[in-house]
């Protein structure tokens, strides 16, 4: 079932997605502003497929910003986004999610008064395009739970399966953002502080689970933790006042002057504040 | 003076009359609204409790009718911060349907208890002689209390403009409407600021429900009725914009005068549609901000 | 670099990638158990339930109990079918509106226009007449109207119901304006059942309609389509970002409430054999709004409770004075909002579940 989807996805762009040359997402020389706030400027980013990059920059660069930029919930003022080699730049973002871009939230947008197997059947539903059905019962089909369930398992929820989402500790609703995002079988897959206002015991969990991911999605990472930028991720793109300032492997980003200016001048205003 | 440039003229004096009614009362809702995105559906019982109160002070303690209009306000707007402090300021951060559920729910007591009181009959309210009659402006007559009316609106814009954009209040209610977190964060008192501004708002509702007797009579469901009229002013002109205010109330006051003038039969229809149309090219009002 | 990889925790990972491999625990038993419990946790959402007969045995109690309100009956039994429509956008999928009785005023125009003027008026064609001009009206508007939200939506759904009032208001010479459409009469139910004077014929009408419909309705409301609702209500931009297509389903449950508002319409005019501009009036926008808040939004049954309690306060209290009744509706409305947010089901909902937690521990 999984292969139809892959199929359909790629109808459009049959041609260049054999290629592998073809990155799984491109972002074309991006700008956003609002009024004087410029939040995007000029910024290229390229993920090929099976991608592990880190996307990292000080507080207010932009980065919550270029994921809504490009999964659609914000409009670039010009630029593009590609996705698979396609022009994406005017799709909804529901559309892109049709295609294989999923994200998950920098705070959790979870369907708090459902159970989570009923959260992770939602996002099934949607893939499989069976959510038009008005008439047979939600659930009654054997192969969407089996499917849920999976993915609960490979993030250890089934235990809460049927637990109220509300119910949960924040730690354990992290993971179903994610378990959702996995739902929609995402090329592209793009983490907004997977592990943001976990405790630091339970912060293992969530990451080792990313670090485990399917090794054909192409992963975007926003992670303020070095530790975990620098274990999980083969590249890094550094965001500075909306725009690229570097990018490199981990050892190029770590030895880079500029960068360590940045971290640095952080630490100071942290420290003040 | 030809006929129809005798008819326009009338339509626009009108017009401007009942812009200034709508503006005066609506004002207050739209600048609470835009501080706080609280939908108050009983902003309209204030403005018919002004009117009473007016209707009281004047035929039964015998106080003249401006000086009534001054006290009544003053007393709505203190009642209306014992409601803002104790039921509004609950729901400040529920959903739109809880707020529209409580509001509605206090404006149908307000009615009912007029209703016990005053009775379902249209109330008038004696005027001053100088008010009535006719005043001449030389190129043609107009009806003294119309004049009156656009002069009193006349000098609320212009105060409330001074207050909005060049005193240190309306500076920190500006801030507030554009961005409450970043007010309260640079250390604007938000919810004082708010109880003030909405007790300036259901004074001037109440104001307005005064003015209003005149010209249309009063009686309780004047709550519900014009409230519809209200609600349309501050979204069209766009939340927590006095100039979209006023805008929406010239527009739609002259609007509604035009086709009732020209149209009668067909009533309020022209305003509604118009309505729809402003709001379906402009989800944020005229002024309003984009979300 | 080497630091940061020996601080990935040694005995995490390999525990992470075995229970993620597809191999391993497929027929383990555990997971055989949560599949099972999944499978019942699913079905037990939809299945009937026994107190779910209560409201029909009680309602076809009534016909019995009291021979002689069935014209009052068959009045309460239309509004629990126009708040039903309502619970559907605003109980599921969270849509606040202010015009619903827009579509309600359609389907009461068409049957009764249809009667009165062309001749039309046979009530069963009548009823399906009525949903399909409420669930054009419905989609048409829908389709425009539900890219907004807060109050910008509140707005535009109050205009687009006064707007229809004042045309009907202008165009009196067809609509009979605020008289109502004069001289309507309905043809006996399939020909043979005729009308009687107690309307116990009609009660019976309306109660299988709403039974009918209620049935769909239940359906929807548990099938994927619904629990899409479901999910909008509780977090559009998480639908948004699974790929939800928001806008056509909410067009398409709005669509379908504005179909069974207009039959509810038409069950209004063909029962009391008359329409008037009214109907489409704010008030009544608002009572079935109060009705269904009042019984519990987005629970089907909140709509039966909230819609008999209503109307049987509003026959008593009205009775002494109209000004006690609005005094009444207003407290209740206040008091709901801030005592009984989730209406008088859910207040039993919450007491049963204390009551049962109590069972247990002791």
């Amino acid at each position: 079932m999984s292969q139809t989807m892959t199929e359909q996805a790629m109808s459009s762009s049959v041609a260049t997605a054999f290629a592998s040359a073809v990155p799984a997402l491109e972002v074309r020389g991006v700008n956003k502003s609002f009024g004087a706030l410029q939040v995007a400027r000029d910024v290229n980013l390229t993920l090929e497929r099976g991608a592990r990059r880190a996307l990292i920059g000080p507080n207010g660069a932009g980065k919550t910003s270029l994921v809504n930029l490009i999964t659609g919930v914000l409009k670039p003022s010009s630029g593009q986004v590609l996705l698979g080699g396609e022009d994406i730049t005017s799709w909804s973002s529901a559309k892109r999610a049709r295609r294989g871009l999923a994200r998950t939230f920098q705070i959790n947008q979870l369907f708090r008064g459902l159970s989570v197997l009923e959260n992770v059947c939602l996002a099934i539903g949607e893939r499989r395009g069976e959510s038009y059905n008005l008439w047979r019962p939600a659930g009654s089909k054997a192969a969407v739970i089996d499917e849920a369930l999976d993915h609960l398992n490979s993030l250890r929820l089934v235990d809460d399966a049927l637990r109220l989402v509300r119910e949960l500790p924040y730690g354990r609703q992290r993971l179903v953002e994610i378990a959702i995002a996995l739902a929609q079988r995402p090329k592209v897959l793009l983490l907004d502080e997977p592990a943001a206002g976990v405790p630091s015991s339970e912060s293992h969990l969530i990451l080792d689970v990313v670090a485990s991911l399917d090794p054909d999605i192409a992963i975007l990472i926003i992670e303020h933790d070095m530790d975990v930028v620098f274990r999980f991720a083969q590249s890094i793109t550094v965001l500075v006042a909306g725009a690229v300032l570097t990018e490199g492997s981990p050892q190029e980003i770590l030895a880079d002057e500029r960068v360590r200016a940045v971290y640095l001048g952080q630490e100071a205003d942290r420290s003040h504040g | 003076m030809p006929q129809y440039a005798n008819i326009a003229v009338s339509i626009l004096f009108d017009g401007l009359a009942y812009a200034m009614f709508l503006f005066i009362v609506s004002v207050g809702l739209s600048v609470t609204m835009g501080l706080m995105g609280f939908v108050n559906l009983a902003h309209g019982a204030f403005a018919m409790a002004g009117g009473y109160f007016v209707v009281s002070l004047t035929t039964q303690l015998g106080v003249p009718f401006v000086p009534a209009l001054l006290i009544s306000s003053v007393m709505i707007a203190l009642i209306s911060v014992v409601f803002e402090r104790l039921l509004y300021t609950r729901l400040y951060k529920a959903g739109e349907l809880d707020q529209v559920l409580l509001t509605i729910g206090l404006a149908f007591m307000a009615i009912a208890t007029f209703t016990y009181f005053y009775g379902p009959i249209p109330k008038s309210v004696p005027l001053p002689s100088w008010l009535e009659g006719q005043v001449n402006l030389g190129f043609r007559a107009f009806p003294t209390y119309r004049a009156f009316l656009i002069g009193v609106g006349v000098f609320l814009i212009a105060v409330l403009w001074y207050t909005f954009e060049r005193t240190n209040i309306g500076a920190k209610i500006r801030a507030a409407v554009d961005n409450r977190r970043m007010a309260q964060s640079v250390g604007i008192n938000v919810d004082l600021l708010f109880t003030a501004t909405f007790a300036v708002g259901s004074g001037l509702a109440a104001l307005g429900g005064g003015l209003a007797i005149q010209l249309f009579g009063l009686n309780p469901s004047f709550a519900v009725v014009y409230l519809v009229l209200f609600l349309i002013v501050v979204a069209v002109g766009g939340l927590g914009s006095m100039k979209g205010t006023l805008v929406a109330a010239l527009v739609l006051g002259v609007f509604d005068t035009a086709g009732k003038y020209l149209l009668p039969d067909a009533g309020g229809f022209f305003i509604y549609a118009i309505t729809l149309l402003i709001l379906l090219v402009k989800p944020a009002g005229l002024y309003g901000r984009e979300q | 670099m080497a630091e940061s990889n020996k601080a990935m925790s040694p005995n995490m990972t390999p525990n992470v990638t075995s229970s993620a491999s597809p191999a391993a625990p497929a027929g383990s038993t555990t997971v055989q158990a949560a599949r099972a419990r999944a499978m019942e946790f699913m079905a037990n959402r939809h299945r009937f339930r026994a107190w779910e007969l209560l409201p029909w045995l009680v309602a076809f109690a009534a016909f019995f109990i009291f021979p002689d309100r069935m014209t009052f009956g068959s009045q309460v039994l239309i509004m629990v079918l126009f708040a039903l429509s309502l619970d559907l956008i605003l109980g599921y999928a969270g849509i606040v509106t202010l015009g619903h009785a827009a579509f309600f005023g359609l389907g009461a125009y068409t049957v009764a226009l249809g009667a009165a003027r062309l001749d039309w008026n046979e009530p069963i064609s009548g009823l399906f007449a009525a949903a399909i001009v409420a669930g054009l009206g419905g989609l048409i508007s829908g389709w425009f109207l539900l890219r907004y939200r807060g109050l910008t939506l509140l707005m535009l759904t109050l205009a687009t119901g006064i707007m229809l009032m004042e045309l009907g208001n202008y165009r009196s010479d067809i609509s009979g304006g605020y008289d109502g459409v004069p001289g309507i009469s309905f043809k006996p139910l399939f020909g043979v059942f005729d009308y009687d004077l107690y309307g116990r014929t009609n009660y019976l009408y309306v109660l299988v309609v709403l039974f009918v419909i209620f049935l769909l309705v239940r359906r929807i409301v548990y099938s994927p389509f619904g629990q899409t609702l479901t999910g909008i209500r509780e977090n559009v931009r998480r639908m948004h970002a699974i790929g939800s297509p928001v806008h056509t389903r909410l067009v398409t449950a709005y669509t379908i409430a504005a179909a069974i508002a207009g039959v509810a319409g038409a069950l209004f005019a063909q029962t009391n054999s008359y329409a008037t501009l009214t109907v489409f009036d704010f008030d009544t926008s608002a009572k079935v709004m109060v009705m269904l808040v009042l019984g519990g939004t987005g629970r089907l049954y909140g709509a039966f409770v909230g819609a008999v309690i209503y109307m049987v306060l509003e026959d008593h209290l009205s009775k002494m004075s109209p000004a006690f009744w609005q005094f009444g509706i207003g407290l209740l409305l206040v008091v709901t909002v801030l005592f009984l947010r989730r209406g008088i089901l859910g207040l039993f909902e919450d007491v049963a579940a204390k009551l049962f937690t109590r069972k247990a521990k002791s």
